[in-house]
């Protein structure tokens, strides 16, 4: 598995946004971000409909060390939630890119470029290692 | 500058995540904290745990000594290689450190004390012993490495490792150790299950460990050590209790030898002072996880009040999340209570802990 697929964009805050063909965005955490968590066994995600300013707090990510807030990559409405990981927080342990946080209707679309692309995001994890 | 074991550079070669323990360099996990803690629970797993300081203390009177220095009585040891859990407390009846004291002869007592709290509990017991029991030899052994093997196939492993081991500690019952070459062995553990703490000579560490690892235990970090021993309901100490709490309000109250009319420090105190707090177990019964400060409500009831939770995590064994907290004493198993995480309130049961003992779910 590629720990940084060049298809998405990513926040310094450790989360993947995926552009999808029908304008929404879904959002995750990366490998990276699962690693450093370590298992996860709780996920608390936001409420569909609620409006997400860029940056929010929205969803929890509970591993078995500690909790971790994550934050929205941009601005815009949740309109689905991935209720699998409910039952199944060790999907993102499996693969953090298949299992999707929630996905966005963007109010902004273009917020989606200012975020980093792949190479930006491997440069930020090397240097954090530092 | 961190302090190392003499296993660093085994752990290192082993994928260890290394994180920084209370000023040690230490493995939090080898891969999954999840599938360790499983593995001692179904199987066997290892543990370095030579962080923790081993203290051997010689001399003439040494009992004597013991009977005033720790909570716990150690007239309770008679039998050559008994182990005793107890609390050493300071005056006022706070928690110095909780340790086991092993009775080897009747002019050699061991303790195994924590490592965070080492330094202060030489500093203390010397200056213990300087004021009553000047002619005792209080010695730090930073020569020797402690590796717990922990699992329902522990002690069998071990015994492969060690040819000739098994005559000497198959005999011995729970919190019994025996001496066998160079290796001390004691069936005591921090994880609910059965197994051995092993005490050797440092520089044997690493190859004893690659032993152990042929011979299928598998390498466990703190991490696991830690859900593990929540699941067992044993302390922690820092979390559970610390100098400003009385043992009578940490769940220790057991071993504190207030029956006997043998003094020991602390004592007065703890008889005086009512006791207002103890420690239950905790079982959320929503999603979530409980984390230790967080506040405890109690509502619902004539009382009402306020606990908070010394340890929690996640119990993979129960697949739910448990802790430790610490309420008004009034508060009854099964009573419901809330649970303040973040911005909501949880609801919990107050049960009976052990939650887990012997890879079997009590609660």
């Amino acid at each position: 598995m590629m720990s940084i697929p060049a298809a998405l964009k990513y926040a310094k805050s450790h989360e993947w946004a995926k552009a999808e063909a029908d304008g929404t965005i879904t959002v995750g955490i990366t490998h990276h971000a699962q690693e450093l968590l370590g298992d996860m066994v709780f996920v608390e995600l936001p409420k569909i409909g609620r409006n997400l300013a860029k940056n929010e707090e929205c969803t929890v990510v509970e591993s078995v060390k500690s909790a971790s807030d994550v934050y929205s990559p941009v601005s815009g409405e949740v309109i689905a939630v991935n209720t699998e990981l409910a039952s199944t927080p060790e999907k993102i342990n499996q693969d953090a890119y298949a299992a999707w946080l929630f996905r966005l209707k963007p109010t902004n679309p273009s917020e989606m470029d200012a975020l980093l692309d792949a190479a930006g995001y491997e440069k930020l994890v090397a240097e954090e290692a530092h | 500058m961190l302090k190392s074991t003499p296993l660093n550079a085994t752990h290192r070669a082993m994928q260890a995540k290394m994180v920084d323990f209370g000023g040690w360099d230490m493995p939090l996990h080898y891969g999954s904290q999840l599938d360790e803690h499983h593995q001692v629970r179904r199987d066997a797993g290892m543990f370095d745990v030579s962080h923790m300081l081993v203290v051997d203390i010689r001399g003439a009177h040494i009992r004597d000594f013991l009977r005033g220095l720790l909570a716990n009585n150690v007239d309770k040891l008679t039998l050559t290689g008994k182990a005793l859990y107890s609390c050493m407390l300071t005056p006022e009846g706070g928690v110095i450190d909780d340790l086991i004291v092993y009775f080897m002869t009747e002019s050699w007592f061991r303790l195994v004390v924590n490592a965070g709290t080492a330094d202060k509990d030489i500093a203390w017991i010397t200056l213990q012993a300087d004021q009553s029991a000047p002619q005792l030899e209080i010695t730090p052994r930073r020569d020797l490495a402690m590796i717990a093997v922990q699992g329902p196939n522990a002690r069998s492993k071990v015994w492969n490792v060690i040819p000739g081991a098994q005559a000497v500690t198959e005999p011995l019952k729970p919190f019994q150790s025996a001496v066998f070459e160079s290796y001390f062995i004691a069936r005591t553990g921090y994880t609910g299950e059965d197994g051995f703490e092993i005490i050797l000579p440092a520089d044997d560490a690493p190859a004893f460990w690659q032993k152990l690892h042929a011979a299928g235990v598998s390498p466990i970090g703190l991490g696991a050590r830690d859900t593990l021993r929540l699941e067992a309901g044993m302390n922690l100490y820092g979390q559970d209790m610390d100098e400003t709490t009385s043992p009578l309000e940490s769940g220790l109250a057991w071993t504190v030898d207030l029956k006997s009319d043998r003094d020991f420090i602390g004592k007065t105190t703890l008889q005086q002072k009512p006791v207002s707090q103890k420690l239950v177990g905790l079982l959320l019964l929503d999603k979530g996880v409980l984390r230790s400060h967080q506040q405890v409500v109690i509502t619902g009831s004539e009382l009402s009040g306020q606990g908070e939770i010394t340890s929690g995590g996640f119990s993979p064994t129960l697949n739910q999340s448990i802790a430790l907290a610490r309420v008004p004493v009034e508060l009854a198993v099964g009573d419901e209570v809330g649970v303040l995480i973040r911005d909501r309130q949880l609801a919990a049961r107050v049960v009976n802990y052990p939650f887990v003992r012997n890879g079997k779910a009590l609660v």
